[in-house]
C-alpha cells in the first residue's frame, strides 16, 4: 500500500471518527486538498450519514513553509520580506504587524505622517481582502458574477498597492520606523477617486445577495456559533462580531493612530454565515470612512524615523555624510541589533487577531517569531459549525470563516 | 489596581508556591510559573469572573538550547471585559519536556499545543489528540528546535544513492 493510503487508514484517527464509520454505517470522504472551494490546499476528512456531516477533521499543514524558522536565520530588515508571504490577502498588514513588534522591542517612534500612510493602506488592504473573500463565498454559493466584480475592484487597490511600492501584493513598504519612502504624486487622487467610486459598488453587490432568497436560503441559520463558544475557541475578528461582541483591536488597543479616526464596529447578534456577511460587508464601508478621514488630513513631514541606529539614512546623505555611510553600511550588511526581550503585539488583520510574538537575544536576527495566525485558530472550530449540517453547507461555512491557507499555516 | 496587578496577586494568593517570578518588559507583564500549576492558574484566570481572561490569544514555545532550563512555554490570556494581556510563562527542561495540557479550560489550546508538539517535540500531558499538525504525519524531529538545521540534505552520489534515498521522507512505491 502507498503511504499516502496508509494516511487515511481509520487506525490513525480511529479515536476522531464515531463508531459507526468503523462498523462501515457512515462513510468517510476526503474534500481537498485540491478543492475550488476549499481556498486553497485544505484537506478535510469528513463523516457523512448521507448528506449530512456527521464530523469533519481539518488536516493542514499542506502550505507550511517554515516561514517562523527562516526568519530566525535573517536580519530584522529581511525577515520581514517573508512576512507578506503569510497572508497573502493580508500583506501591507502583515509587515504593519512585524513592523509594530520591532518598533515595540526597540522602542522606535514613527512620524505622523507614516502613521497616516500606513492605516490607509492597510485600510484598502482590509477592504481588497474582503473583496476576495465576497467573490470566492459568493461563488461557492453558485453566484459569479459577484466574483467578477469584486476583483474588478480589488484591481484598483493593487493599483494603489502598486502606485506606492512597485509591488502588487508582496509589497514591503511598511518597514520598521515608517515607510519605505514616501507615496508618490497623484497618491492622494487615486485613494480619493475610489473611496468615492467603492460605496455605489458595494451597493451592487449587497442588491445582488443580501435579500436574494437563495442566498438567504444557502446562509441563514448555517454554521450558527454562540458568542459564550466563540470566546471558548478564541474566535476573533468577523466571526466573533457577528455573534454580538464587539470586540475590535482598532478600537479596544488603538495603534498606529486609529485612535484619532471616527468609526463604527460593526455587529450582527446570530453568529450564522449570513451575519458574518453582513459585518464584513458593513466593515467595508467603515474601512472607507476611515480612509476617507486619514486621506483628508494627511500630515505632512518625514515618512521615516530620524533614528539612524535602526533606519537607513537618505541617499542624499550618502556623498557627503561619513556617518551617514557607515550607518548605511551597517544597517545592509549586518542589519541592527534588538535588545533581549519579548513582545506580543496583536492587530486587528482583516480576518481576526494578527499576533506576533517576537524575542530578541540582542543580535540582529529574531530569536523567536511566532505568528497567531486568525486562521489557524478559525478553522479549529470549523468542526463545531459544520456538525449536521449538509456537505453544500460546508462550502458556505468555510468561505464564511474567511481562511487563507498561507496565514493558517505559515 | 490595575487589572494586570489584581491578576498577579489573585496568582500569588491562590498559588503560592507556583508563582516563580513576575516579569515586565515594554508595559508586558508576564508571570513564570512552575509547570505542575499552569492548568490551575489558566483555570483561575478563566473563571474568576472580576479577571475574565477568557481567550487564549496565543500558545507558543521558545528553545533556549543549549541552555537550561532548554525550552519555555509561552501563553498570552486576552481579557476581553478589562482589555489586558497576560503573559504566563513556563520552563522545562531538555531532558523531559512535559507539561500539562490547558485544553479543558481553553478547548482552542488543542490545535496550538500540537503545533509546539510538532515543532519543538513538547508533550503535553493529557491532551486529547496529540499528532502533528503542519508537518508530515510520519516526518522525523522537530524543525523549531534550535539544533535542527534550516536546510541540509545528504549528497547523494552513485554509490549511495539508495541507500540515502531510503531514509528520505517521501512517497515511495
Amino acid at each position: 500500500m502507498l503511504p499516502s493510503q496508509m494516511e487515511i487508514t481509520v487506525d490513525e484517527l480511529r479515536n476522531l471518527v464515531t463508531g459507526r464509520a468503523i462498523e462501515g454505517e457512515t462513510m468517510l470522504l476526503n474534500m481537498g486538498p485540491q478543492h475550488p472551494s476549499t481556498h486553497g490546499v485544505l484537506r478535510l476528512l469528513l463523516e457523512l450519514d448521507g448528506e449530512k456531516v456527521v464530523n469533519c477533521i481539518p488536516d493542514i499543514g499542506f502550505l507550511h513553509t517554515g516561514i517562523e524558522k527562516n526568519m530566525e536565520a535573517k536580519p530584522y530588515l529581511q525577515s520581514l520580506v517573508m512576512t507578506d508571504r503569510m497572508d497573502y490577502l493580508n500583506t501591507v498588514g502583515n509587515n504593519l504587524l512585524y513592523s509594530l513588534a520591532i518598533e515595540k522591542l526597540v522602542e522606535l517612534d514613527v512620524p505622523p505622517r507614516a502613521q497616516a500612510i500606513r492605516v490607509i493602506l492597510v485600510e484598502l488592504q482590509r477592504i481588497a481582502s474582503h473583496l476576495v473573500w465576497l467573490g470566492t463565498h459568493a461563488l461557492d454559493l453558485a453566484a459569479m458574477s459577484v466574483f467578477l466584480y469584486c476583483l474588478r475592484e480589488r484591481e484598483l487597490i493593487l493599483d494603489i498597492l502598486e502606485m506606492c511600492s512597485g509591488q502588487r501584493m508582496m509589497t514591503s513598504y511598511i518597514r520598521p520606523g515608517g515607510l519605505w519612502r514616501d507615496v508618490p504624486q497623484g497618491f492622494e487622487e487615486a485613494v480619493q477617486q475610489f473611496v468615492r467610486m467603492l460605496p455605489g459598488r458595494i451597493a451592487q453587490y449587497e442588491s445582488m445577495l443580501t435579500k436574494n432568497p437563495l442566498f438567504l436560503d444557502r446562509t441563514r441559520k448555517i454554521g450558527v456559533i454562540s458568542a459564550e463558544q466563540a470566546v471558548r475557541w478564541g474566535l476573533t475578528g468577523p466571526p466573533l462580531r457577528a455573534t454580538g461582541i464587539p470586540l475590535d483591536l482598532r478600537k479596544a488597543q488603538p495603534y498606529s493612530g486609529y485612535g484619532q479616526y471616527e468609526f463604527d464596529v460593526p455587529i450582527a447578534y446570530n453568529g450564522d454565515v449570513y451575519d458574518r456577511y453582513i459585518v464584513r460587508m458593513e466593515e467595508m464601508r467603515q474601512s472607507l470612512r476611515i480612509v476617507r478621514q486619514a486621506v483628508e488630513r494627511l500630515p505632512a513631514g518625514p515618512v521615516r524615523s530620524n533614528n539612524r541606529k535602526f533606519v537607513p539614512p537618505p541617499r542624499s546623505e550618502l556623498g557627503h555624510s561619513m556617518e551617514a555611510v557607515i550607518h548605511h553600511f551597517k544597517l545592509w550588511t549586518e542589519g541592527f541589533s534588538v535588545p533581549k526581550g519579548a513582545v506580543y503585539v496583536a492587530v486587528e488583520s482583516p480576518r481576526g487577531q494578527l499576533g506576533c510574538y517576537l524575542e530578541g537575544d540582542g543580535g540582529p536576527k529574531p530569536y523567536r517569531v511566532h505568528f497567531r495566525a486568525p486562521s489557524f485558530v478559525h478553522l479549529q472550530a470549523l468542526p463545531l459549525l459544520s456538525r449536521g449540517h449538509l456537505v453544500a453547507d460546508l462550502v458556505g461555512i468555510v468561505g464564511s470563516i474567511d481562511i487563507v491557507l498561507g496565514d493558517c499555516d505559515r | 489596581m490595575t487589572p494586570i496587578e489584581k491578576a498577579v496577586r489573585v496568582l500569588k494568593e491562590r498559588l503560592p508556591d507556583g508563582v516563580q517570578a513576575v516579569e515586565s518588559f515594554r508595559d508586558e507583564t508576564t508571570v513564570v510559573l512552575s509547570r505542575e500549576v499552569i492548568a490551575a492558574a489558566c483555570r483561575i484566570l478563566h473563571d474568576d469572573a472580576s479577571l475574565g481572561f477568557e481567550l487564549l490569544a496565543a500558545l507558543t514555545a521558545v528553545d533556549y538550547h543549549p541552555k537550561e532550563p532548554r525550552f519555555a512555554v509561552v501563553y498570552l490570556l486576552y481579557s476581553i471585559a478589562q482589555n489586558v494581556f497576560l503573559g504566563l510563562r513556563v520552563y522545562l527542561p531538555g531532558r523531559s519536556p512535559e507539561v500539562a495540557t490547558i485544553e479543558s479550560v481553553y478547548p482552542n489550546a488543542n490545535w496550538h499545543e500540537r503545533e509546539v508538539f510538532d515543532m519543538f517535540g513538547i508533550n503535553f500531558l493529557g491532551h486529547s489528540d496529540l499528532r502533528r499538525i503542519l508537518m508530515p504525519h510520519d516526518w522525523v524531529g522537530h524543525p523549531l528546535r534550535k539544533d535542527y538545521p534550516l536546510a541540509y540534505e545528504e549528497v547523494q552520489y552513485t554509490f549511495n544513492f539508495d541507500e540515502i534515498d531510503k531514509r528520505k521522507p517521501y512517497a515511495k512505491e
